[in-house]
């Protein structure tokens, strides 16, 4: 276990600064997210940490320790990828167990390591098969098998679940939350998932363009976002950004307005902004519902239970004031 | 009308019966006379039908070859052997090295340095000869199985094949064995050498055949059956001798051939095997 802190670490390719000198806390034991769109520059910062690639400019410590030119192998991390990067000539044991062996361990006790791994993630009876002779969701339980083996500090997940179907993603999402409870090691995870990144962070760091827009618990960032960057990309279905000269009375001048799907109520008989229905989405348990307002442009609302309104037709929608978000040069403005 | 041909396939049936023929009736003839102990019937029966058929079958031209005193058979083949093996382990272990250095992007000037080794592909093996010659000379490595070996080691096309394979395994697989604690050689001895066999075979088995069939070197830089090879034995029998034996030099000729074709069906039976196992993603 250790903490992770990133002091104005630059990364350039060439001339093209990808990450500008960037810091960051990562707290020991807990499960930091990294999130942010393609391109912004999360494998990048995953990577750094790992010791993939080099550093053009600062400094990480691990629990303490200046590991900025450090070889991978001696900082105390092991690295998940998101295509497993298994050996494919060799069995799920020798896939989990080499790097032990090459590290000189002996063999009762690398057996030992294996199995052990092997029983936290249920693959005791594949430990002779070939990576090919496995499903995705196996696989991915051996790429993380071989990063237990070495008892890391840090685990490092790239994207780990984005090659699996969705019930297994939900499913693996659950599996690797009880092994952070279980291991309690510090894991960096990298997704631009925002409900991977919601459900099992306890610290979420939105990137955006190699910045940090803003770091925090998964519930603040949904009920506070610092930028209108992070009330968009937090929150399924994004967050409704009010259009029109001056969507609301009380808001100061050229603010930016949004609110959540979820805090818009529907009414037939009256209320805010008269909208028309676009179109219905049945979800079972909820409904959304896309509308198109004269007054505040496009809306997206989410209702509980069904509703049927047919697309075409006039509905009222009134968002719960104490809802609203107000940004005014790009930041939060205190409500 | 029962159709054997379904339409269209008789012509590419035809060609390929054409094709086939014109490899295997020279092989043919060569069994054929290897097993006639008649020099006279053989002259004879050469550029009729009966030099493609046996009549008789005979080992006497196998037991001549293999136990002439003058020749000794088995003597040239440990020779052609020794020095086909050797040059095949060390160019292997070399040239595979010398790929996955270019090919993990560890040299300055790397795609320089690729292109100038293609380039000597292009440069044909005769035109070294006089000058290796003289170096043998110089180096008193004439007469050796060494100067046989040396200059088969360093082999631009074995270089390429690997480079070609070993650019193609995926990135990540030595990023997670970097920080799996492996060293740059261990990553090329248990990760790129493991899963490279198909092109391991493929350039064994384009060696193997470059190297026991190696002529013009070996007649250059060996003097007697100490290290000579089987082809510049076999060469003798079309030297001073009047009359060419026929019956022996055919006999001689399939010996030869026997563990080339073993070699060639071993390597080939791996090759397929591991080219379809890479075939599955994993
Ligand atoms: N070797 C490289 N040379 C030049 N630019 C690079 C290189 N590697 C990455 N980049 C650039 O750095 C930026 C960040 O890349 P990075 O892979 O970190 O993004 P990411 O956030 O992981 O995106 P994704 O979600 O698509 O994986 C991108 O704009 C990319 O084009
Ligand atoms: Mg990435």
């Amino acid at each position: 276990m250790a903490d992770v802190l990133i002091q104005s670490v630059t990364k350039r390719y060439g001339t093209v600064e990808v990450v500008p000198s960037l810091n960051l806390e990562i707290p020991e034991g807990s499960f930091t997210v990294l999130v942010g769109p393609s391109g912004c520059g999360k494998s990048t910062l995953l990577r750094m940490i790992a010791g993939l690639e080099t550093v053009s400019d600062g400094k990480i410590f691990i629990g303490g320790t200046d590991i900025t030119h450090t070889a991978p192998s001696q900082r105390g991390v092991a690295m998940v990828f998101q295509s497993y990067a298994l050996y494919p000539h060799m069995s799920v044991a020798e896939n989990i167990g080499f790097g032990l062996r090459l590290a000189g361990m002996g063999k009762s006790e690398m057996e030992g390591r294996v199995r052990e791994a092997a029983d936290i993630l249920q693959l005791g009876p594949l430990l002779d098969r070939k990576p090919k002779q496995l499903s995705g969701g196996q696989r991915q339980r051996v790429a993380i098998g071989r990063a237990i083996v070495r008892k890391p500090k840090v685990f490092l997940f790239d994207e780990p679940l984005s090659n699996l179907d969705a019930a297994l993603r939900a499913q693996m999402r659950v599996e690797l939350s009880e092994l952070h409870e279980r291991l309690g090691s510090t894991m960096v995870y990298v997704t631009h998932d925002q409900v991977e990144a919601m459900t099992m962070a306890d610290q979420i760091v939105v990137l955006n363009k190699g910045h940090i827009e803003q770091v925090g618990a998964p519930m603040h960032l949904y009920n506070a976002p610092a930028t209108p960057f992070v009330a968009g990309f937090i929150g399924s279905p994004k967050m409704n950004f009010l259009q029109g000269p001056k969507p609301w009375a009380s808001a100061p001048q050229g603010a930016l307005i949004g609110i959540r799907p979820e805090h818009i109520t529907l009414s037939q008989t009256g209320g805010q902004w008269p909208a028309t229905v676009r179109h219905v989405e049945h979800l079972g348990g909820e409904t959304l519902v896309h509308l198109d307002s004269e007054c505040v442009g496009s809306l997206t609302v989410k209702v509980t239970g069904d509703l049927s309104a047919q697309a075409g037709t006039t509905l009222h929608a009134s968002p719960r004031p104490e809802m609203l978000h107000v940004f005014t040069d790009g930041q939060r403005v205190s409500a | 009308m029962i159709r054997i041909f379904p339409r269209g396939t008789l012509m590419p049936f035809l060609f390929a019966c054409t094709v086939a023929l014109g490899v295997l009736l020279p092989l043919m003839m060569m069994v054929t006379i290897s097993l006639n102990p008649d020099e006279q019937d053989i002259l004879v029966s050469m550029g009729s039908l009966k030099s493609f058929i046996p009549e008789t079958v005979s080992f006497q031209n196998y037991i001549d070859v293999w136990t002439d005193p003058a020749r000794p058979f088995f003597r040239y083949m440990m020779n052609t052997a020794i020095v086909t093996v050797a040059t095949l382990l060390i160019s292997i272990t070399i040239n595979s090295m010398a790929a996955f250095v270019v090919a993990q992007g560890s040299l300055p000037g790397n795609k320089m340095v690729l292109l100038f080794v293609v380039a000597t592909i292009a440069v044909p093996a005769e035109s070294l000869v006089l000058p290796q010659l003289i170096l043998a000379g110089k180096l008193g490595l004439v007469d050796t199985y060494v100067v046989q070996i040396l200059p088969g080691i360093a082999n631009a096309l074995s270089i390429f094949l690997f480079f070609q394979f070993f650019s193609r395994i995926p990135k990540d697989l030595f990023e997670a064995a970097e920080l799996d604690g492996f060293s740059f050689f261990q990553k090329y001895r248990h990760i790129a050498l493991p899963l490279s066999k198909p092109v391991i075979s493929a350039v064994a088995i384009l060696q193997f055949l470059e190297m026991w069939n190696a002529y013009l070197w070996p007649v250059m830089v060996t003097r007697g059956p100490e290290v000579r090879p089987l082809t510049v034995a076999m060469g003798a029998f079309f030297g001073t001798n009047q009359r060419i034996p026929w019956g022996d030099v055919m006999a001689f000729a399939v010996s030869m051939a026997v563990p080339v074709i073993l070699f060639f069906l071993l390597m080939q039976r791996q090759f397929i095997a591991s080219v379809m196992s890479s075939g599955v993603k994993g």
